[in-house]
This record gives structure tokens, C-alpha cells and sequence, in this order.
């Protein structure tokens, strides 16, 4: 990193020729290669191949023209790790280590294609050269995540020249802080963290209320389980939520502000750490913050691993420095929070839309997206689908649109049978509905929720009665237990599941999971056990049909609930490799070379070791 | 621990009892798990009683009150990895290591536990061991995973494709 400046940016005017000086310092026709380090390319290596990629640049002598940099997620995580190189855009995927040599001399230096890293259509094998003509690029539209991938998230300088921190300077320069309230009101932003209330109106409450100190708070909590569009915005555009947390202040008359981040996201935490203590270098963040008399600072915050700290009040409560409980509302945060103080909590996906807004305009926001979600939206894209990560699409694109269009289908020629939105809250959505609009209302009238974006794609080997257990089974271990509904409904409800799961099942037992949701829905202190029930009650309103399987036939068709199920070998596809055999830890699988194997259902503890190792599929289910 | 290291600690969060959670986070980062002494003496320094210091410690799932293991298995349970074998994952490493969640080895050399979501749900279903991630685990392929680690190998080159 860069030393300290001396020179430290104090007008729009110093603002404005800090990026000229940047721009004019870049080569535009210098090579660079942008490589994601996010976490999911990280898991994959990323970090090894970029000191191999230096390694052999420096080796051919050409690191003076050809630049490495490490960008935050690219969202096509499915392919990771992700390599772009400018100025052609040539894109390669699933990099491995030992790739780095021919990169460089194939590529850099001799200007051509390596086919074998070129992303494949799966469907007709064509080959894309091009990030820019990537299939599963084009049809989104990525506005709020356009930075990731692209810049370097611990370079401040690049966030600045790509127009960072300019619509900080037009609110300072040009508006009231109402007007940049009203701004915000007139776009039709809504949360992004689950609820959806209008973020507008939410500043509105809060920049009214009486009293000198306010705070506001980026929430980072990103505790639904299938979701990770908050990580990559820290990770991979942090200043966007530092500029948009300043905005923020500016509006409601805030002087400090927090970032609440949970300590599973390491790099988001160390990226966001950086951004600050840039931004704080160059002015942006402390004292009369470019000359227009706003003083603020942002401080960071760890989670300790509980959900309910998602929720806002508990949130507010473990900064404080407590066990977060949620609290009755009202009075909302907006007028008592932190400390007793008018507090504004935004997720963090919500306060990077804030930017985009200010500087683009409330109309132009507002024509995009549907009648009452406006804007885009990012989802995490996650399960049997094909092409798993991060999509950016306008509110309203269709499940279709989403899951065949852009993911690409369902992986191994499966059947699609539902799609999980909301994440513990949300509920699942069945192939019926495969043409709805994917925003606020329709998700709710179809019994799931936004939530904060997870999309969990399901096929016929997913079981829902086990899906609706295992979210049961996760907010049970996460309700706080303040309020009896929550506490002890949660608990009545794993004990029917976990029964039906296990073949135990009865009559009557799914109108009584339908009375303890609806009981738990009006009666809960706060949202986590007021939509706890979702997941069953949705999952009951489309599959009944499996519970009834599971209850009346003690049948589990898809494979997962174990005491309803066995596994079998297809002699017809069974080869006789052994492998299985050799695998199996229960010696349960006999036969002989080359010729169709069984298993002993007596011996067999469905471990799922052979399931997963049989390569011909020949394992299968009943 | 010592003394002037939690003494730092306290420092650095300005001995406020706001920064109850960050103070252990720091203690647990460097330990490995929250010691009953330096607990007892974050409480007498910071005039904060252990009833509330036990409270959070209890409340939160990070925070360990029994020393843990070299290598810290963390199983991921979110919605993705649960779908894609997650709890087959998790019963074979238990039987692999004769540990349940929240237990360790007893030659120290492993911690089990899961966690709700590492958000890297494209990885699914996903294993961190220590600092390295471990993508699309299938139960086949734990066994050999675990060897590499109780083999002693710092970083790991395993294949789990």
C-alpha cells in the first residue's frame, strides 16, 4: 500500500483533480489482468496463481507493461477462479496454477486464445472469447455490483477514477441534506435486507427526529444461509458502502457510523478495514469532510455468530456490547437506537444503490424495476442450478429468466422442482410459478419473500419435508428464546418434522404444523420468529403431496430422509469397477470384478459414500 | 496469557464495556478459546460482572470456554451445502473422528463444528479446515482429506475435484 498522503483531498475541486491526475497516469493500451480474490475464488486458488503469474512475467521481463490486479467477485463463482485480461477482455475460466505459463507466453506475449480455459457452452460447445460476450453476463444488468471484478478493492485511487466518491461531492456541493432525503424517497429504493421498507422514508423518520446525535449503521450481517451478495460488495466494492454510509449522514445528521460485519467473512472485514483507512487518509471520512462542514467517522464491528443480530434492534443490542435480543418495536430505531439515539440501519446491498441514485438521479432510477421495487436486484444463485454465483437483474425479470436464462438449467439433465428464496424466512417456489416476476409483492403473495436475495435452486433429489427440518432446525438454534411462540413453537415444529423425517410421521400431524405456524406468524416478538413458520407452511401449500408420502407411505423419494429410503445398484448400469466395494466402510456392497454388485440393505447405513463415488450412476434410490 | 498482552487488548478498545465482544474476539483470536482467568480478569478491570461477561460468551457461537483443537474443521450447514450432502459430509467425519459437534480429538489435532453459512455457497457443499476451503465435498472423499491433515502438511494440496 501507498504511503501516507500529505496532501489530503479538502474540496470537490481537489476531489475532481485527484481523479484527472489518476486517468491521466493510466495507459490505456497497457496489459492488465484482473483476477478475482474474493473468498470463492480464493478457495480455488487465486492467490497461488497471481504469484505465479508474477513470477513469469517477471521472468519474461515485462513488469513494467503488464499489470496484475486483484479484483473482488466476478460473480460467475460456478467457474472460479476468474481471469480477464484488458485491454482485448479476454476471459478464462477455471484457471489452475500451472496454467500461469502459458497465460503469459501464449497469451500476453503472443497475443492468442487458450481454448481449454474459454468458458464452453455446455448446450452447443461453442467457445466465448470475450468477458463482454459471456452469455451469463449479458443478460443481466449489473448497476449496483459493476465494480466488482473490476476495480481493485484496496486501491482507493481506483475506486476514485472510476467515478468514486462523485456523488458524495454532488450532495455536499449541490443539496440540502432534505433534499438528498427526498432524493432518496422519490427513487422507490426499498431495504434490500429482507424487510423492504422504503429506505427513503426510513432517513426521513430519522433525519425529523429530535436530539443532536444520531447514528447509522451498515448492516453485514449476511445470516441467511444460501446468500452472499453483501460479502461481495464488501469484499469487491467496499468504498461504494463507505460513500454511501457518508451520503447517509450527511442526510439524517449523523457524526459517526458503524459497520456491522460478521467475523465469517474475514476478507470483507480486512477489505473494509483498508477502505476506511484510506478514505480517512484522504479526507473523505473525519473531520469537514470535503470543505462542506460534515464531520463523520465509520468504525467497524465483528458478529459473533448469531442470526438474530440480523435483525435490527438485536443488531443495535450487540454493539452495544450485550447479547443481542431483539426488543419490542416501536419505538423503531429510526427514532430510539444505538444508545437511545435516532439510528439508521441499512443492509448493506441497500446503501450501495445509494450512490448510483444520487449521482444518476431518483428517475432514472425509478424507471427501472417494476411498479413497487424499484432498481436492481443481486442474487445469489446457488444449488443444482448450472452456472451458480452472483446475478444482477432489474426487479421483475422472471424465475425463468433467472434460473434457465442466466443459470443455465438445472445441472445433470435433472428435472427443476423448486426454487427457496428468503433464506429462513422465505419459503420455496414450485415449478408452477416458474413465470413470475421475481419482486417484492409477487414473492410474498407466493408465500416466500426477498429476503436478502439467496436463490436456492432445488431438483428431484432434494427433499422438501427435510428442507422445511432443516430451516426449523436452524432458527431453533438461533432463536433467541425471549418470546414463548418462537421459543416453544419452534420447538413443537422440529419435533413433528424431525418425526415425519424419520417415518414416525401421523395423521393430523400437517394441521397441526399449519396451526403452530399461524399461531407463531401473529403472536411473535420480532420478524425471525414471525416468519419462521414460511418455510413449512409454503412447503406444505405446494408438496403436500411429499408429506403425505413421508407420513402415509414412509417414503422418501428423493434419497435424503435415511430410515425411508435404501439404496440399490442398477445391474443394468453397474459395470462391476469395484469401486464401490472397496469404499464402502460397512462392507455392505458384494460382487464380483466386472459383474453388477449389491449392496445388503441389513449392512448399509446410507452413508452415501458409494452414492457419491459411482460414476456411472448406478447407485440408486427407493 | 499474559498479563500485558490482555492489558494491550484492553487498551486498544479503551477499556469500554461497549467492546465487550471485540475484547474476547481479540483474546479468542490469539488463545484459540476464552480461558475462565482472563476472563476473570477482563471482568475485574473492566468493573463488568462475569454473570454478564458468561451471558454473551454463552450467547454467541463463537466463543469456545474449552481449548480447541490444531486444525479447526468447520462444516458448513447453509442451505446450498445442506442440499448437497452437508449432513453426510458431517456423519462421516464424525465417524472418521469419533467427535461430535463442539468436541475435539483426543490427540488435540482436530475441533469439529458447523457453521450456518460461509457464504461461499457456489463452492457447495463446503469444509474449512483452518484457513483452507474445501469445495464440493463428497463423503468419499473426507477420509483423504482428513489423512493430508493429520499427516502434518501445513498447507494442503488436496484434490477434491
Amino acid at each position: 500500500m501507498r504511503g501516507k498522503r500529505l496532501q489530503q483531498i479538502r474540496t470537490i475541486a481537489d476531489l475532481e483533480s485527484l481523479r484527472e491526475s489518476i486517468l491521466q497516469k493510466r495507459d490505456s493500451g497497457k496489459t492488465v489482468i484482473r483476477t478475482c480474490i474474493s473468498t470463492g475464488c480464493r478457495a480455488k486458488k487465486s492467490v497461488k496463481i497471481i504469484d505465479g503469474l508474477r513470477n513469469e512475467i517477471r521472468k519474461h521481463g515485462l513488469q513494467d507493461q503488464v499489470e496484475i490486479k486483484k479484483t473482488g467477485c466476478h460473480g460467475f463463482c460456478e467457474m472460479g477462479p476468474i481471469l480477464v485480461v484488458e485491454p482485448e477482455n479476454i476471459f478464462y475460466c477455471r484457471v489452475k496454477p500451472e496454467d500461469d505459463v502459458d497465460i503469459v507466453s501464449k497469451t500476453i506475449i503472443d497475443g492468442n486464445f487458450i481454448k481449454r480455459l474459454q468458458w464452453k457452452d455446455p448446450g452447443t460447445r461453442e467457445h466465448t472469447k470475450y468477458e463482454r460476450t459471456l452469455p451469463v453476463y449479458i443478460k443481466q444488468k449489473k448497476d449496483i455490483s459493476f465494480n466488482c471484478g473490476k476495480i481493485d478493492p484496496t486501491d482507493i485511487e481506483d475506486y476514485i477514477a472510476s467515478g468514486g466518491y462523485s456523488a458524495l461531492g454532488k450532495a455536499l456541493a449541490t443539496m440540502t441534506p432534505a433534499e438528498v432525503v427526498e432524493t432518496v424517497v422519490a427513487s422507490g429504493l426499498r431495504g434490500r435486507g429482507g424487510g423492504g421498507f422504503p429506505t427513503g422514508i426510513k432517513w426521513r423518520i430519522c433525519s425529523a427526529a429530535p436530539g443532536d446525535i444520531k447514528y447509522i449503521i451498515a448492516n453485514g450481517d449476511e445470516g441467511d444461509p444460501g446468500a452472499f451478495m453483501d460479502r461481495s460488495l464488501m469484499e469487491g466494492d467496499p468504498h461504494s458502502i463507505i460513500e454511501g454510509m457518508i451520503i447517509g449522514a450527511f442526510a439524517i445528521g449523523a457524526r459517526q457510523g458503524f459497520i456491522y460485519v460478521r467475523q465469517e467473512y474475514p476478507i470483507a472485514i480486512e477489505h473494509l478495514s483498508i477502505a476506511i483507512q484510506q478514505a480517512e487518509e484522504y479526507g473523505l471520512l473525519g473531520k469537514d469532510i470535503l470543505g462542506a462542514g460534515l464531520d463523520f467517522t465509520i468504525k467497524i464491528d465483528r458478529g459473533a455468530g448469531a442470526f438474530v443480530c440480523g435483525e435490527e434492534t438485536a443488531l443495535i443490542i450487540s454493539i452495544e456490547g450485550r447479547s443481542g435480543t431483539p426488543r419490542p418495536r416501536p419505538p423503531y430505531p429510526a427514532i430510539e437506537g444505538l444508545w437511545g439515539k435516532p439510528t439508521v440501519l441499512n443492509n448493506v446491498e441497500t446503501l450501495g444503490n445509494i450512490t448510483k441514485i444520487l449521482s444518476k438521479g431518483a428517475d432514472w432510477y425509478s424507471n427501472i424495476g417494476t411498479d413497487n421495487s424499484k432498481g436492481t436486484k443481486i442474487f445469489s444463485l446457488v444449488g443444482k442450478v448450472r452456472n451458480t454465483g452472483l446475478v444482477e437483474v432489474e426487479m421483475g425479470t422472471t424465475l425463468r429468466e433467472i434460473i434457465f436464462g442466466i443459470g443455465g438449467g438445472i445441472r445433470k439433465g435433472k428435472r427443476f422442482k423448486a426454487v427457496q428464496t428468503g433464506g429462513p424466512s422465505g419459503g420455496c417456489i414450485p415449478i408452477s410459478k416458474i413465470d413470475m416476476p421475481v419482486d417484492y409483492d409477487s414473492l410474498r403473495d407466493a408465500g416466500a419473500i426477498m429476503g436478502s436475495g439467496g436463490m436456492i435452486v432445488m431438483d428431484e433429489s432434494s427433499c422438501m419435508v427435510d428442507l422445511a427440518r432443516y430451516f426449523i432446525h436452524f432458527l431453533l438454534f438461533e432463536s433467541c428464546g425471549k418470546c414463548i411462540p418462537c421459543r416453544e413453537g419452534l420447538k413443537q415444529m422440529h419435533h413433528i418434522l424431525t418425526n415425519i423425517c424419520e417415518g414416525l410421521g401421523e395423521r393430523g400431524d400437517i394441521e397441526t404444523l399449519t396451526e403452530l405456524g399461524r399461531f407463531m406468524t401473529t403472536t411473535s416478538l420480532c420478524g425471525l420468529g414471525g416468519t419462521a413458520s414460511n418455510p413449512v407452511l409454503s412447503t406444505i401449500r405446494y408438496f403436500r403431496d411429499e408429506y403425505d408420502a413421508h407420513i402415509y407411505n414412509k417414503k422418501c423419494r428423493a434419497g435424503v430422509c435415511k430410515n425411508l429410503f435404501e439404496y440399490y445398484i442398477d445391474e443394468e448400469l453397474c459395470n462391476g469397477c469395484t469401486l464401490c466395494k472397496v469404499k464402502c466402510p460397512e462392507k455392505a456392497i458384494t460382487g464380483k470384478k466386472k459383474k453388477p454388485h449389491m449392496i445388503d440393505p441389513q449392512k448399509c447405513i446410507k452413508c452415501g459414500i458409494c452414492y457419491s463415488l459411482c460414476k456411472l450412476e448406478a447407485i440408486r434410490v427407493r | 496469557m499474559k498479563i500485558e498482552k490482555i492489558d494491550s487488548i484492553l487498551k486498544k478498545h479503551e477499556y469500554r464495556h461497549s467492546e465487550i465482544i471485540g475484547i474476547m474476539q481479540d483474546v479468542q483470536g490469539i488463545e484459540n478459546y476464552l480461558p475462565e482467568g482472563t476472563l476473570r480478569y477482563i471482568s475485574e478491570k473492566l468493573e463488568l460482572s462475569l454473570t454478564r461477561i458468561f451471558d454473551i460468551v454463552t450467547f454467541y457461537k463463537a466463543f469456545s470456554l474449552v481449548p480447541r483443537g490444531r486444525h479447526m474443521i468447520k462444516v458448513c450447514c447453509g442451505t446450498a451445502c445442506h442440499l448437497g450432502g452437508a449432513m453426510q459430509n458431517l456423519d462421516r467425519i464424525k465417524r472418521t473422528l469419533h467427535v461430535r459437534e463442539g468436541e475435539t480429538t483426543e490427540d488435540r489435532m482436530f475441533s469439529l463444528e458447523t457453521v450456518n453459512c460461509l457464504g461461499t455457497c457456489a463452492l457447495a457443499p463446503v469444509i474449512q479446515i483452518g484457513e483452507d476451503y474445501h469445495d464440493a465435498v463428497i463423503p468419499g472423499k473426507i477420509d483423504n482429506i482428513l489423512a493430508a491433515y493429520s499427516a502434518g502438511h501445513e498447507r494442503q494440496e488436496v484434490a477434491t475435484d
